[in-house]
């Protein structure tokens, strides 16, 4: 596998992180699985007692755990479009971020599920799912979907691992035997030969045509779970793209905070530049406006009509006694700040931008908070309860324990994944036409996509 | 022995050994079994009745001791699935009748061991708007013939039948409670820790139509006690109620009894201006409620004499209505 001399150098900066399991990658590593034990423990509880130790109960039945599944797939769906379009189009500067989006998509595949195994009364009957699927239901349409969109995300990634496996296995690493052989196998005989490039590539290309559209349909399929009943902030037809938006917007955002992370641990800093920030950051500006668009159509048709049942959820979601403050941390935080900081070019640096993201992750967490919870606790009929737990839903300790552990297996994933493959992928790296970059001599470059295609 | 053992209580020993024999025989013939629950001290009715024991022998016991047990059909699966031949069950509910006395809650409670405050059958005090008057508004499953529960079902572990009934599997159930979040009525609920039940229940076999028993991580509701309709006899709510508030019928023959009186359904409903909860919906209910015009009790009568805790529930209603009187 030949590479050319920017690859090169790159790849003789980035090998040491897959070289060796660094002391600190080691410390991380023993911090998630911490957090993930102790969520164990509250799995435990919850399986040998019941859902009753979650918050949940009959008016409002989904809690943290869907918050999180939505969080989580949303985040897949956002990595694998953003990817894709990286791709398709070629965009020279999206180069060594596809990896990382790529990543994303995967690690929150996986992640996301868990959490609506978490969220099933009865997940020793699972395999119902299979044995008596119901066409009908918009939740056997989103198993269907999100099987078929883990497979096209864990293809799509490696597919664009092959060429990068085999620079790892032609380079001498100083490595476990094992590890040589599985880089050996994963590699499966690529050599750079012409065909093997074409051949690469037209897949690539074609996944990439299929998982964007994929990404959609099945982002939008996760909202009609809610979307295709009959509650109010639910039951809506902008449902769909709401989410798909949504899905992008905090997409975009963690991959963002997720290049900080990587720039500053790996000292990513010739690959992960201000211009990637930048440009993540218009993005992230453009889908906070449209997020902003869509949630003043949700809120403010539903105010205008002020249906009984619907200015409800309304009334709960901006009194401040309720949730007022949440949906205004949510709205301001999530979207008015981040195109603000932004827009000024003041603040449009690295760190700026990577710390409204954070935020943003945040309030954005909180928007699916406010989608699922008050509508739940707003069902047509009073509710004339007096047991507190079933009026009003508060999430108990199993609950958060299980969020944070999925968190921690989400970070785990990505740190464990760190160390097996370059973050920035090196066979796909072209040099960079930035004047103020060091500029070496310009003869060996990759070919490009059409070329390849028209060879 | 053992499991008999179970069934009884301590203070009742000297009776174990006939009562054992007894339920024997009655499991043998499938009708009847004794249901001496921990709890009842029931007292010798003195009227005796005969059973055979498995060994032949014939036996005598008091009435007291045997229950009749009618609702454990035995049915398989796919007839429960399948329903009623010929039937279309249908409610209306008389809210000009209604006082909350609550029998209704209790009968249902105790035909389907339902722990406390796990109701499947509730009385809700409605208050359309600011103007209008409280009523109370008891509330079943509505059966729907379009139901948003059955639609979402991803295991079909809850079907629609033939004869109307929307009733749950409680054994292919997976718990993912997506037919409680598509419920308008909240009718739905859920078994959050393992449900209570007395122990000669939780070894029954499990049937769709007796809905017992219960199962942890699964969901349940009102099921129109199908086996009770399978002989011949009303769902205990409608048998319950001291003021004929429920009519429970079949649309196919056009009739509906409260247990006092067989109406005509059409008639019913046209002559009293019957209507759907939230028609507006589409989910087309099976239950329909009669207006609460010319009411045969003040709305105060079904919350003076409540229990606190009960009183708690409805008091942000009946305490507005003080002030405004």
């Amino acid at each position: 596998m030949e590479l050319n001399t920017y690859q090169q150098e790159a790849f003789r900066y980035l090998r040491s992180h897959i070289e060796k399991f660094n002391k600190k990658t080691l410390i991380w590593s023993i911090f998630f699985l911490l957090w993930i034990m102790v969520g164990g423990y509250a799995l435990y509880l919850q399986i040998s007692k019941g859902h009753i130790v979650t918050g949940m109960r009959d008016n409002v039945v989904w809690g943290l755990f869907i918050v999180n599944f939505i969080f989580f797939i949303g985040l897949s769906y956002a990595g694998a479009i953003i990817a894709g379009l990286l791709h398709l189009f070629k965009v020279p500067w999206g180069k060594p971020i596809i990896r990382l989006a790529q990543m994303m998509t995967v690690i929150s595949v996986i992640v996301g599920p868990i959490f609506i195994l978490l969220c099933v009364g009865r997940f020793d009957r699972i395999y119902h799912l299979f044995l008596y699927p119901r066409i009908q239901s918009p939740m056997t349409w989103d198993v269907l979907a999100i099987m078929t969109y883990f497979v096209g995300s864990v293809l799509f990634l490696y597919m664009a691992l092959i060429k990068d496996f085999a620079v790892y296995r032609d380079a001498n690493l100083n490595i476990p035997k094992w590890k040589q052989k599985l880089y050996k196998i994963l590699a499966i005989g690529y050599r750079g030969a012409a065909s093997q490039k074409r051949h690469l590539i037209i897949s690539q290309n074609l996944l990439a045509i299929i998982i964007i559209p994929l990404s959609i349909i099945v982002s939008s399929i996760l909202s009609w779970i809610f979307g295709m009943t009959l509650r109010p902030g639910w039951h809506s037809t902008i449902f769909g793209p709401y989410f798909v938006l949504g899905a992008l917007y905090s997409g975009c955002a963690v991959l963002i905070v997720a290049m900080w992370v990587y720039r500053k641990m790996y000292h990513l800093e010739n690959y992960f530049t201000e211009r990637h920030f930048k440009n993540l950051g218009y993005a992230l500006m453009v889908l906070a406006s449209g997020y902003g668009y869509f949630t003043f159509s949700e809120y403010f048709t539903s105010w205008f009509g002020s249906e009984k049942w619907d200015s409800e959820v309304i009334d709960k979601l901006f009194n401040p006694k309720q949730y007022g403050w949440w949906t205004l941390f949510a709205n301001v935080v999530g979207i008015i700040l981040p195109i603000l900081i932004v827009a000024v070019p003041k603040t449009r640096k690295i760190n700026w931008i990577s710390l409204v993201s954070f935020f943003t992750i945040i309030a954005l967490w909180v928007k699916r908070y406010l989608i699922i919870v008050p509508t739940l606790e707003t069902p047509a009929l009073p509710m004339e309860d007096t047991r507190v737990a079933y009026v009003k839903y508060t999430a108990t300790w199993p609950e958060w324990a299980l969020t944070f552990a999925g968190i921690a297996t989400f970070f785990l994933f990505f740190t464990l994944m760190a160390s097996f493959v370059t973050v920035v992928p090196v066979s796909g790296l072209e040099e960079p036409h930035e004047p103020h970059h060091h500029v070496h001599n310009n003869e060996n470059t990759p070919a490009t996509n059409e070329q390849l295609l028209t060879a | 022995m053992k499991q008999e053992d179970e069934l009884f209580d301590s203070s009742r020993r000297g009776f174990i050994k006939t009562a054992a024999v007894a339920t024997a025989a009655v499991a043998a013939c499938g009708s009847l079994t004794c249901s001496c629950s921990s709890k009842n001290t029931t007292a010798a009715a003195g009227q005796k009745v005969k059973l055979l024991s498995p060994d032949g022998e014939l036996v005598e016991i008091d009435s007291a001791y045997l229950n009749h047990q009618e609702h454990i059909a035995i049915l398989s699966k796919l007839e429960a699935r399948e329903g009623i031949a010929g039937k279309k069950f249908v409610m209306v509910v008389d809210l000009a009748r209604c006082k909350n006395a609550r029998k209704c809650i209790a009968a249902c409670q105790k035909h389907h061991y339902r722990a406390e405050e796990t109701e499947w059958l509730t009385v809700k005090l409605m208050k359309d708007n600011e103007k209008s008057a409280p009523y109370w508004f008891p509330k079943q499953c509505f059966h729907c013939d379009n139901p948003p529960c059955v639609k979402v079902c991803p295991v079909d572990a809850t079907f629609k039948r033939q004869d109307g009934l929307v009733l749950i599997d409680n054994e292919r159930c997976i718990g993912c409670k997506f037919c409680m979040a598509a419920c308008p009525y909240s009718t739905r609920v859920f078994n959050w820790a393992e449900p209570e039940m007395p122990a000669a229940i939780r070894n029954l076999e499990y049937n769709p139509e007796t809905g017992i028993p219960a199962k942890v991580g699964t969901v349940e509701k009102c099921d129109f006690c199908p086996d009770r309709s399978r002989e011949g006899l009303l769902p205990p709510c409608v048998e319950a109620c001291p003021n004929g508030v429920f009519y429970f019928g079949d649309e196919n023959e056009d009739t509906v009894t409260n247990g006092d009186e067989t109406l005509s359904f059409t008639q019913l409903i046209k002559d009293r201006a019957a209507y759907r909860f939230m028609e507006e919906l589409g989910t087309k209910p099976r239950v329909y409620y009669l207006p609460p015009k010319d009411r045969q009790f003040p709305v105060e009568r079904g919350y003076e004499n409540l229990p606190d805790k009960l009183k708690a529930r409805f008091k942000d209603i009946m305490e507005g209505e003080k002030k405004n009187s």
